[in-house]
């Protein structure tokens, strides 16, 4: 990073759109993000896109702590993007990016995160061409909140909906449940609990276009963030009217997510992912989609969880360990810890 | 995971799931009605719910979800008090997670959170007292309460304040007593519970004695039971086999925690920082003798009760609320007339439909359409 950087913050001044600001964006993010449609520094990128239908999307990213055990809220910034392009079949292309900063926010700080934007999107293979920064007086954000915003294409034939889902479909996630949840939980000051987890944070885009290159039969993909794998299920319950039901003791958790959950009083099934899908697959496809998956980095824990029964529609039923059944609902509100 | 993964074999399970069953086809049963079992405490309601226990038990059983969620209990008046104090700009109120969404008469803690008042979620009062020293110029307080399980903790941060001279913390106390409660539930009127499930945890700080009087006064079995599954069966079990032998004694299950006489070093702060107050709101319950705690008079100054100048009110339950029959047994929560319909988790009319350790809660998220399902 540029020395003149070191021990400075972010003022009102980097936001006024003057030199001050038109020196941090060559300096931090058109030097970082290094691109020919991000040189030319107007007020729009321009690119051609390839055949197929076109895939966009937005999210805001407002995480604390920013930085985590297996992550930022840079990384972040772009997997989570990246992952809503690819859930739909998309190749991710190009990302924008949009920047709010909290007065005061050191910029060595800000450095470390757009770095860690870039060494994530070349990852993924995609670009971040455009962007916009605005800084907001102290107390008016939590040190930096990121927008991005990304387009795609999908190909030809590829038709995958969390309508799509069919009767005797398998589902299948692609490795352990409620890291990131987890691992966010943990890091919270104010709880003082340690445990040995990492965020699964990670983009899912060439893994997707891994088992789309052997199956023409995937018919949903979800990528289980906000709410967690069991808001997923039911959302494709809802969407495909059917049941789904998943079985309790082929739930992948690590044993120090399991901890945190115990100890806390979470359900796993609930925990955000940052990395984690959903797939559901024609039950003929089921095993060589679970078999491509665990040939790559990021599936190689991939497991088969549960499958569409018959039964009332919307509703996603969870046989526990005993052969007990019960319903998996969304949730309400956020998961408040219990007293005891 | 070990010293969980033990306590939820499934192949134990069977086992004594077969006993249970046995058991129960050598009981007769009273009055043409199943065996109804009380779990007092919330916990229990949540295990049971959790591993879908309450469908693997023979159709001549059945739990009854008891009074034991201390967040479900708590009045009306008692939120909105915590309302009053919490809106004051120089106060940081602190509490546990889920009592921030009980509704108050017209607000909750969220609320008044999106409002702008500093609410914070803590897991200990510990917390608490370290937010306090770290902002001297605000009033710090604990909103305290839950059964004997959680007087220790708050007892002891008092006695820590006290000990550093801390002058901005305060204590919100709304403890309450579980014997007077199962007594309630005993001489309540149509009561029908065959036996008790104790509850584990507040077993572990007052022992088992205290339980003396249910099985002398009112010759009803009850074991203090843990809350892992093969606790919960192995505790029914225990129950059922009092039952067929005519029995009523006060047993243990939970005895790798629990021991007769409690923890002495977790009743001593009790002792020094509480006492008992005359009676207590209960929601859907009413008032009961001796039902709570409150800060002694050596701890005067910690008391928020005394710096905010709090008035007793009493507010009534909304008229269509039947918790209190839920919470003694005489209704099961889809019998309510608002169950699901005006009273949801989304928007909970009476408590029970706001901790999923509340019994209408729990019924709600894990079991509404469980019938749907099972009679498939």
């Amino acid at each position: 990073m540029n020395k003149k950087y070191k021990d400075k913050k972010i003022t009102m001044a980097h936001g006024s759109g003057g030199k001050a600001s038109s020196d941090l964006i060559t300096d931090i993010f058109v030097n970082t993000f290094n691109n020919d449609y991000l040189a030319t520094m107007e007020d729009q990128a321009r690119f051609d896109m390839p055949a197929g239908q076109l895939a966009l999307t937005t999210d805001s990213y407002v995480v604390s702590p920013i930085f985590f055990k297996g992550g930022d809220i840079g990384k972040l910034a772009i997997t989570g993007t990246v992952n809503d392009l690819a859930m739909s079949g998309a190749k991710p292309l190009y990302l924008t990016c949009g920047l709010i900063l909290e007065e005061g926010f050191p910029i060595e700080t800000l450095d470390r995160i757009i770095k860690s934007m870039q060494k994530t999107a070349e990852e993924a293979g995609v670009k971040v061409v455009c962007g916009d920064t605005k800084v907001v007086e102290k107390g008016s954000a939590d040190q930096i909140f990121i927008n991005t915003a990304g387009v795609g294409v999908i190909a030809e034939g590829v038709d995958i909906h969390s309508y799509s889902a069919k009767l005797g479909d398998k589902i299948i996630v692609n490795g352990y449940i409620g890291d990131h949840g987890a691992t966010i939980m943990q890091s919270r000051a104010e709880l003082a609990i340690s445990a040995d987890i990492d965020s699964d944070c990670q983009v899912l885009n060439h893994l997707v276009q891994k088992i789309l290159s052997v199956s023409d039969n995937i018919h949903s993909l979800r990528d289980a963030t906000r709410g967690g794998v069991a808001t997923v299920l039911n959302e494709i319950a809802n969407d495909s009217k059917v049941m789904i039901t998943i079985v309790e003791d082929t739930l992948p958790v690590r044993v120090p997510t399991r901890g945190v959950c115990e100890i806390l009083g979470l359900d796993p099934l609930y925990l955000a992912n940052e990395g984690t899908l959903v797939c559901v697959v024609a039950a003929e496809d089921a095993d060589l989609v679970l078999k491509t998956m665990r040939q790559t980095k990021e599936g190689e824990n991939a497991c088969i969880i549960g499958e569409v029964t018959d039964g009332p529609e919307g509703i996603v039923a969870l046989t526990t360990l005993f052969g007990g059944t019960k319903i998996i609902d969304k949730l309400i509100g956020d998961q408040l810890p219990r007293i005891c | 995971m070990k010293y969980v993964d033990e306590f939820r074999d499934p192949e134990q399970a069977k086992k004594i799931l077969k006993e249970i069953d046995k058991l129960c086809s050598e009981i007769e049963l009273k009055e043409d009605r199943p065996i109804q079992i009380m779990e007092v405490c919330g916990g229990h309601t949540h295990s049971i719910f959790r591993y879908g226990l309450n469908q693997l038990l023979p159709k001549k059983l059945e739990f009854v979800h008891g009074p034991g969620c201390p967040v479900c209990v708590l009045p009306r008046s008692v939120v909105d008090n915590c309302i009053l104090i919490a809106k004051h700009d120089d106060v940081i109120f602190t509490t546990f997670g889920d009592a921030m969404r009980v509704p108050g008469s017209s607000q909750s803690l969220l609320d008044i959170k999106a409002e702008g008042s500093d609410i914070r979620m803590v897991y200990s009062p510990l917390d608490a007292l370290t937010i306090a020293q770290k902002n001297p110029d605000k009033r710090v307080v604990f909103f305290g309460l839950g059964f004997e399980t959680t007087m220790p903790s708050t007892a002891l941060s008092l006695m820590q304040a006290k000990k550093q001279g801390v002058e901005n913390f305060y204590l919100f106390c709304n403890h309450i007593t579980i014997i007077p409660t199962i007594k309630a539930v005993l001489d309540s009127p149509g009561m029908r519970i065959d036996g008790f499930l104790g509850p584990g945890h507040v077993s572990l700080i007052i022992g088992t004695k205290p339980y003396d009087f249910i099985a002398d006064d009112y010759h009803k079995p009850l074991v203090a039971a843990g809350f892992e599954p093969l606790d919960i069966l192995q505790s029914v079990w225990m129950i059922l086999k009092q039952l067929k032998n005519g029995e009523a004694i006060i047993e243990n299950q939970y005895s790798r925690l629990v021991h007769e006489e409690g923890n002495a070093s977790a009743l001593a702060p009790i002792q020094e920082v509480f006492e008992l107050r005359e009676f207590f709101e209960w929601r859907g319950l009413g008032s009961i003798n001796h039902s709570g705690v409150k800060v002694n008079d050596k701890y005067k100054e910690f008391d928020a009760e005394v710096e905010f100048d709090l008035k007793e009110v009493t507010v009534t339950d909304p008229d269509v609320c039947q918790c209190g029959e839920v919470l003694k047994g005489v209704l099961k929560p889809w019998q309510c007339k608002v169950f699901g319909k005006e009273c949801t988790p989304e928007k909970p009319l009476g408590a029970l439909m706001v901790s999923t350790e509340g019994a209408c809660s729990a019924q709600y998220s894990y079991g509404l359409n469980i019938d749907l399902i099972t009679k498939k």
